[in-house]
């Protein structure tokens, strides 16, 4: 089935079996292996990309529901090699240690974000329940993502 | 000075972008895909093995045991584990055939084309069955290793106490559960073997695949990729996975990729130790400790591996940090039809931790004694001896650490008020303390027979480049080994950088393990360095004529003029000798001994300490028990980066809030059935509790810059803290862990625990 999307702004056309997982497209058709696969049933988070606005778990969602669609990954987020405010307070605060879970956190952050611009701790813990970590006991990963919305 | 500072992590950019190659990022040409077929039964024998004549088994690749060319085991302390099972069947999920295909997809569809009949046998699953010996499965009592640590008279200690309190607590198995699975990549050629992937211990992996195929150093090289977290989980089991992969890539000659999921992942590698420890203390009055007799088992599950180590750490640690002049102490790893128990963070001591921690409790209450004074009034300063007869010398800081969480908690205030707050409403809220510690390095005599090699040697451009078998598994041994040797060569951070973990470039630092990485590693990396500047700094002096010149801000200076520049001059200093490298190896620090046979000595050359301080609410309705904030406070000698250390006490600490309150590995006939994240429930940021972390630096005049180890010690506190603070807030004292609403409801019912079960009227 052929599909033409959009990713990480550019359009591309990709051939694949209907039900492949958006995942599987993301990181064997289209080399983009930043998501990450952790459980392959939509619980860890890893694997998480922004579908036009949503964040989505890439590994439960069929590439043939993605016709058309806007798709952002964790390779979209920096220009030219520069780390966008989110990715450079996580370096600063210490927020990625082993890293795995790192893509689809920043992804996460990134549609809170862009939601609500200055969201309370609790709500950034609410928008990033759905990622696990079992390395940072998530105290960095909040700090790194209060410090990114604070204004200036 | 880079040390004490939070640089950025080296390998934070690609970890942040999306860039850094993780083992199942990697795709080669003509690449295979592994799967391992495993056993359904826990014990008994393979009867045949039929391979379904109707599907066209030329599309795939298969190994049996019958493939291995050396010797069927994984190199590990006993060779007892079979890389592939020949007919005895031990375990669930045993490795049994190998396949390899095109696909992932087509190696399952093999996999259901192979039918296994077995003749299978009663299993022993349970540590009391072990015991019971209906079925003799290891050695003549199904014990893999004991342990006697003596110290003292007990009898005499016992017939001094004013009161005999005893007590048993039960732990849990727990997954480690990083969230990249376990995975390799092998890749053949004419007459060696390359494997890379997901691992902690390179070195480990070179041996199990040097004596697989009966090959030399030089032909087996093992790479380290990037490593989405180990928590001890990649420390043996990889070595069997490299196996497997490269026993179908030398069979396939291609390469194969062998990724687990995270079904397999959790069904078949090893756990932390269940256990149940029992002690049994005599107490004076003035709650000052006299005797102790404590036993200790723990499930090692089918084979040998690791147990010995981890049970002896348990052992260890299992008096905790506290004076007793009669300590009797024996110990046990049981074998069952279980898969292999292995190494967690903290390997034993958690497990014990929670044990002499709910001892405290209970002593605490029983005597009417504060539990804080209890434990001020038995702690181990500087100059005691602890159960294995070690006088610690140096670096104490154990009163420290307890009067900076209790004081930043307000623990003594709130431990008052709280109770007021607790007459309304269905919620109670209660708090608790854990004071705990643990020897970084090998346990005994390891860190000295291993000798772990490190080095450090000068690039053409004029940088430092480090050279250590250690990984990074997210801890940052990258981060800290730069920073070290920056500052003791005297030149920046950002010209330091440090070689992939390949064992045809770096050399045996030992596994990445008990937390050994800064303090025993680092120490090691310390010493290369300092060679090296002493070369570079010789070699000044004579070209210039300078015999006092020092590095100062990355120039070597005399009589306060600056005479070159280090890049400079040690690219000079190469132009001239061709190389700049030295190596160094670990030796303990002067008067550490340890004696195997007697189990007494010096068991670490120095612990570090900790407490914590849990704040908990209790909903009496559902049972259900939410962590408000843990304050702990953490003695690891000196931050090298205290971002970095705090993140490691953090994660560590939310690790043990799991084992406490939610991580239930559930059994059905020696397999677990809640093999999935849907499932087996680890903390999410909504279940993290809010936490203030106090780093005391208590030098250790003998690790990099005064670093001790702070891997595990995170690891230990928060469990019994909980428990602690529920019991505080509840009456309900829970001897089993985790602390379920069932188990808590039950405990609840029962309310009539604590009570001395033994007292004696002293004449």
């Amino acid at each position: 089935m052929k599909i033409i999307f959009q990713i990480n702004g550019a359009e591309r056309e990709i051939d694949a079996p209907p039900m492949k997982r958006l995942l599987d497209v993301l990181r064997e058709d289209l080399r983009l292996t930043g998501a990450k696969e952790g459980c392959g049933e939509g619980e860890c988070g890893a694997c998480s990309v922004i579908v036009d606005g949503e964040v989505i778990n890439s590994c439960l969602a069929p590439v043939c529901q993605m016709q058309g669609v806007s798709v952002l990954t964790v390779e979209g987020l920096s220009r030219d090699g520069w780390l966008d405010l989110l990715q450079q307070a996580f370096l600063e605060c210490g927020a990625a240690q082993c890293g795995i879970c790192t893509p689809g956190m920043l992804i996460s952050a990134r549609s809170l974000l862009d939601a609500n611009l200055h969201p309370t701790r609790d709500e950034i813990k609410e928008a990033i329940a759905g990622n696990l970590c079992r390395c940072t006991g998530y105290i960095r990963i909040i700090d790194a993502i209060e410090r990114a919305a604070e204004p200036g | 000075m880079a040390v004490g500072q939070n640089v950025l992590r080296k390998e934070g950019y690609e970890k942040l972008t999306g860039a850094a190659r993780y083992v199942d990022d990697i795709a080669l040409e003509g690449m295979l895909y592994g799967k391992t077929v495993r056993s359904a039964i826990p014990r008994g024998r393979i009867k045949s093995i039929t391979f379904d004549p109707d599907y066209d088994w030329s599309r795939v690749v298969i190994a049996d045991y019958r493939d291995i060319p050396g010797d069927n085991y994984v190199a590990l302390i006993e060779n007892d584990q079979p890389l592939l099972a020949e007919t005895e069947i031990r375990h669930c999920e045993e490795p049994i055939l190998l396949i390899a295909a095109e696909s992932k997809h087509e190696a399952e569809i093999a996999a259901r084309h192979i039918n296994i009949e077995y003749e299978e046998l009663p299993p022993l699953l349970t540590i009391e069955e072990a015991l019971n010996c209906e079925e003799i499965i290891h050695g003549s009592g199904n014990v893999f290793k004991s342990f006697l640590i003596a110290r003292g008279d007990v009898g005499e200690g016992f017939g001094q106490a004013d009161h005999i309190i005893t007590g048993e607590y039960h732990v849990p198995h727990q997954e480690q559960l990083y969230i990249e699975t376990q995975g390799m990549i092998a890749i053949p050629a004419k007459d060696s073997m390359t494997v890379m992937g997901s691992m902690q211990c390179p070195y480990y992996i070179h041996k199990a695949v040097k004596q697989l195929f009966n090959l030399s150093d030089e032909q087996v090289i093992v790479i380290q990729t990037t490593t989405g977290g180990g928590f001890g989980g990649k420390e043996e089991y990889p070595s069997m996975i490299a196996a497997h992969a490269a026993l179908l890539a030398h069979k396939a000659q291609r390469p194969v990729k062998m990724i687990y999921d995270r079904a397999e992942d959790i069904a078949a590698t090893p756990k932390r130790h269940p256990g149940i420890i029992r002690h049994r203390t005599g107490v004076m009055s003035d709650g000052s400790l006299v005797a102790n007799e404590i036993d200790i088992l723990f499930d090692g599950g089918a084979y040998a591996t690791l147990s010995s180590v981890v049970l002896s750490r348990g052992a260890i640690h299992s008096q905790g940090p506290y004076r007793c002049d009669n300590v009797r102490i024996t110990a046990r790893a049981v074998a069952t039809n279980t898969p292999p128990n292995g190494a967690f963070r903290g390997f034993g001591a958690p497990q014990v931790t929670f044990a002499y921690e709910m001892q405290m409790e209970k002593i605490a209450a029983e005597l009417g004694v504060d539990p804080l004074e209890l434990r001020r009034i038995n702690m181990l300063r500087e100059g005691d001896i602890t159960a294995t007869g070690q006088r610690l010398t140096w670096s104490v800081g154990s009163e420290e650490v307890l009067n900076a969480a209790v004081e930043r908690s307000g623990f003594i205030e709130k431990r008052r008020t709280i109770s007021q707050n607790n007459s309304n409403g269905s919620k109670r809220r209660g708090i608790g303390l854990s004071f705990f510690f643990h020897g970084a390095g090998f346990t005994g005599s390891g860190e000295a027979k291993m000798k772990a090699q490190a080095g450090v040697e000068i690039t053409p451009e004029g940088r430092a480049r480090i050279l250590s078998g250690s990984t990074e598994i997210g801890q940052g041994t990258r981060t800290i080994f730069c920073q070290i040797v920056a500052d003791e060569l005297g030149i920046s951070y950002d010209d330091v950088e440090i070689e992939e973990p390949d064992t045809s470039r770096v050399p045996d630092s030992g596994p990445t393990v008990a937390s050994r990485t800064c303090m025993v590693v680092g120490r090691v990396v310390q010493v290369a360095a300092r060679e090296v500047g002493e070369k570079l700094l010789r070699f000044v002096a004579e070209r210039f004529g300078k015999a006092d010149a020092q590095l100062i801000e990355g120039w070597y200076t005399a009589d306060g003029r600056r005479l070159a520049g280090f890049g400079e001059t040690a690219r000079e200093y190469i132009d001239l000798h061709g190389e700049l490298r030295a190596y160094a190896r670990y030796a303990n620090p002067p008067g550490i001994e340890w004696d195997d046979d007697t189990y007494t000595g010096d068991a670490y050359p120095v612990f570090s300490y900790g407490a914590d301080v849990a704040e908990v609410e209790v909903d009496m309705d559902t049972y259900e028990v939410t962590t408000l904030k843990i304050t702990t406070a953490q003695d690891i000698g000196r931050a090298i980066h205290p971002v970095l250390a705090a993140g490691q006490i953090e994660g560590g600490t939310l690790q043990a809030v799991g084992y406490g309150l939610f991580e239930e590995l559930v059994w059905d006939r020696g397999r677990v059935v809640n093999n999935r994240l849907t499932n087996y429930i680890i903390p999410t940021s909504l279940d993290a509790p809010e936490m203030e972390t106090i780093i005391v630096e208590k030098e250790y005049p003998y690790g990099p810059f005064g670093a001790k180890g702070v891997g595990e010690l995170p690891m230990d506190g928060a469990a019994p803290a909980i428990a602690a603070a529920i019991f505080n807030a509840t009456g309900a004292f829970v001897t089993e862990i985790p602390i379920t609403p069932e188990r808590l409801l039950a405990a609840l019912e029962d309310m009539s625990a604590p009570r001395a079960s033994e007292n004696t009227d002293h004449q």
